[in-house]
């Protein structure tokens, strides 16, 4: 477990080239779009108990640094797929507060105008590709976006994220054959917080001891194990699998050490019955990711405790803007039912004007 | 010339076609390669195209389709080959959740232009395992498109509108239909060169006055047999209507039958309850009430799983006999 306070003389993975590069101003915007993504879920959790918001809601409180960290990396031709606790990685490809707190409260100028929800947050022209509501199953789609890059002879990859949950689903195993067979450029990222929902990783997976990333070498593919609550340590890690999807077009599985502060979801009336309160103090006091590299930026003299303060605060205000906004955007209109369904009728093509689409009344 | 060419022949024109034409387009599937396609649809395509663009697939249906749904999201356009339409079944999640939904949960800044095509038909003997029908069951979901070719020209016609649409086609075929032949006509006696039949127009595959049999794919071919022996032995006038597609549907050229002749059958190898013909007849009922002289009947596979034993099965499909006894019944 790494320490609350961290001294830049002995911060692991510090002096790591992809690290060793990077300048402050940058490491200011990494801890930056960390408070974002934590003041946003934050404020969406109050916004919700107040019943603006419906459904569910995963929160990725204390696991911000695996997105953030990892997509840092990315370039033009890197793409993102995820599952339904897609908030953080939705803000870290450069989705707007706006448009993601619009979309939790169903609003007509939400990211997918009202339709999909929290765990359905799309920007195709970020690179993002969801946001998946099923367990495992955007994981066959992440090989298919690695497939289409190398299809197209582009150098790129796909970061699918799954969580620790979601590797005993089958599309998964079909899509590590597949990428491994076909050596597709893509990088799974399990994101594991050690419960899938209720159900601890003990009394939910058979895996060796190295851990569950090590899966991976039933299906001839590299791996590795991360601990996640530095970015120094994330970076340096997915950083060596990235460049192996970029230069060999080989897939990588991942397995990032994390911890989710909340239940699985808000509506995980168990949370703190299928963990100790003691274990889920353990991990706020100890495995805070932003703590963490806030300690390491005071460290290494980046920034002050009054600069840390004032990027919460800036990221606060950012996020009671983005519910005022939700609140005063309007719901879609009742006619929008029937859009967005065929992209034939969308767009008005002789296709789309081809016989009845859509059946009811 | 028109030249007679079978079914199986008429949907590799179509394949090869839309290769030539659109370097996004690949084909992938178990067997659809080196091994010539299990059912020869395929034949030649890979010495021709390569591996690149004909690609064979594990047996792995929910990865392999999961993973083209993905590709198609970035711009390819993979025609997916299911051996047999039954194993749709494996890939149902990626199927019905991510193709069909993801471009309304991004409110619309996805579309998925895949085509997922192969045999979906009984009367093989080859068990309930291997003869489902789920052309209802896919056309229940707002945002796929089922399409159904009854016979080679439609074949061709169809896969070729089928890859250039820019929203998921589930394609139907039948394994007793492949070696059927048809004239279809070569390209260069068509105008604009190509052989493209609309999805969502039906065809009048045969005109009559009396009574209207509605059908899609293979059971196409049954109700102008039947509508044969009602003409030649009881004097009846049998229009049959084929909807080609059954989502998007041609509800005008069905009605327009129906108002013509007043009585209507439908006709299909899909099973009976929540069937395609408990839509149509509902429909039907809706718009022209008033213009029939008869119940709309439906005549559907048996309604239980398919029997190995040949003669068993045999029994268990629409067959002309059985069109013309409940024809019969309401002429």
């Amino acid at each position: 477990m790494a320490s609350k306070t961290a001294n830049p003389s002995t911060v692991p993975f510090a002096d790591a080239p992809i690290n060793a590069s990077l300048t402050g101003e940058q490491k200011i915007d990494l801890l930056r779009t960390m408070v974002r993504i934590r003041r946003f879920e934050q404020t969406s959790l109050k916004y919700y108990h107040d019943g603006h918001i419906g459904g569910f809601l995963h929160l990725y409180i204390g696991q911000e640094s695996v997105a953030v960290g990892s997509i840092s990396l990315l370039g033009e031709h890197d793409h993102v797929i995820t599952a339904y606790r897609d908030h953080g990685h939705a803000l870290s490809v450069g989705m707007g507060m706006d448009e993601c707190m619009a979309e939790l409260f169903g609003k007509k100028t939400g990211c997918s105008k009202g339709k999909g929800g929290s765990m359905h947050y799309f920007a195709p022209d970020k690179n993002y590709w969801g946001g998946h509501g099923i367990v495992g199953g955007q994981t066959p789609l992440g090989a298919g976006l690695a497939f289409a890059l190398k299809y197209k002879g582009l150098k790129g990859c796909c970061l699918c994220y799954l969580g620790d949950g979601a590797i005993n689903q089958g599309a998964f195993h079909e899509a590590l054959n597949l990428a491994s067979l076909w050596d597709l450029p893509v990088v799974y990222i399990i994101e594991n917080n050690g419960y899938s929902m209720g159900t601890s990783q003990a009394r939910s997976s058979a895996f060796p001891k190295e851990g569950l990333a090590a899966r991976a070498e039933g299906y001839n593919m590299a791996w590795a194990k991360i601990e996640g609550v530095s970015l120094y340590e994330i970076r340096a890690g997915v950083q060596e699998a990235v460049a192996r999807a970029h230069n060999e077009s080989k897939p990588t599985m991942l397995e990032i050490m994390t911890y989710r502060h909340k239940g699985h979801s808000v509506a995980d009336a168990n949370a703190e019955k299928y963990r100790t309160k003691e274990e889920i103090q353990r991990y706020m006091n100890e495995h805070d990711p932003i703590e963490f590299w806030k300690n390491v930026l005071i460290g290494e003299g980046v920034i002050t405790e009054d600069d840390y303060k004032a990027i919460n605060k800036e990221a606060g205000a950012e996020a009671e803007a983005s519910a005022a906004f939700a609140i005063k955007s309007p719901y879609p209109d009742e006619s929008e039912i029937f859009d967005d369904i065929y992209w034939e009728v969308d767009n008005h093509t002789e296709a789309g004007r081809t016989g009845r689409h859509f059946f009811h009344g | 010339m028109p030249r007679e060419i079978t079914y199986r022949e008429a949907l590799r024109e179509g394949l090869d076609e839309e290769i030539a034409r659109d370097e996004n387009v690949c084909l992938m599937g178990e067997e659809v390669a080196q091994y010539n396609g299990a059912y020869k649809v395929t034949e030649g395509l890979w010495k021709k195209w390569g591996d690149k663009r004909i690609i064979d697939a594990p047996i792995s249906e929910a990865g392999f389709i999961g993973m083209g749904i993905g590709a198609s999201m970035l711009g390819i356009r993979p025609v997916m080959e299911l051996m047999f339409y039954s194993f749709a079944y494996v890939a149902f999640d990626q199927m019905m959740n991510n193709a069909a939904t993801c471009r309304y949960m991004s409110g619309g800044l996805i579309n998925c232009p895949i085509v997922v095509r192969g045999p979906a038909n009984g009367g093989t003997n080859v068990g309930a395992t291997h003869s489902h029908t789920p052309e209802n069951i896919f056309a229940n979901m707002p945002g796929l498109k089922v399409v159904t070719p009854s016979n080679p020209y439609d074949a061709k016609g169809l896969i070729k509108s089928a890859i250039r649409d820019n929203d998921p086609v589930y394609f139907m075929e039948s394994t007793v239909l492949y070696g059927m032949t048809g004239l279809v006509p070569s390209n260069d006696e068509l105008e604009g060169g190509e052989l493209i039949v609309p999805i969502g127009k039906a065809k009048v595959a045969r005109e009559g006055s009396d009574l209207t049999l509605i059908a899609h794919g293979r059971a196409v071919v049954t109700s102008l047999a039947a509508a044969e022996i009602l003409g030649a032995q009881h004097g009846i006038s049998v229009e049959v209507v084929d909807l080609r597609s059954i989502r998007p549907l041609d509800e005008e050229t069905i009605m327009e039958s129906v108002r013509k002749t007043h009585r209507a059958i439908y006709v299909e190898e899909n099973k009976p309850f929540c069937g395609v013909g408990a839509q149509i007849s509902s429909m039907i009922m809706e718009q022209a009430f008033d213009d029939l002289d008869a119940p709309v009947l439906r005549i559907t596979s048996a309604d239980a799983p398919a029997f190995y034993s040949p003669p068993i099965e045999k029994l268990q499909l629409p067959n002309a006999d059985e069109i013309v006894a409940r024809a019969l019944t309401i002429c």
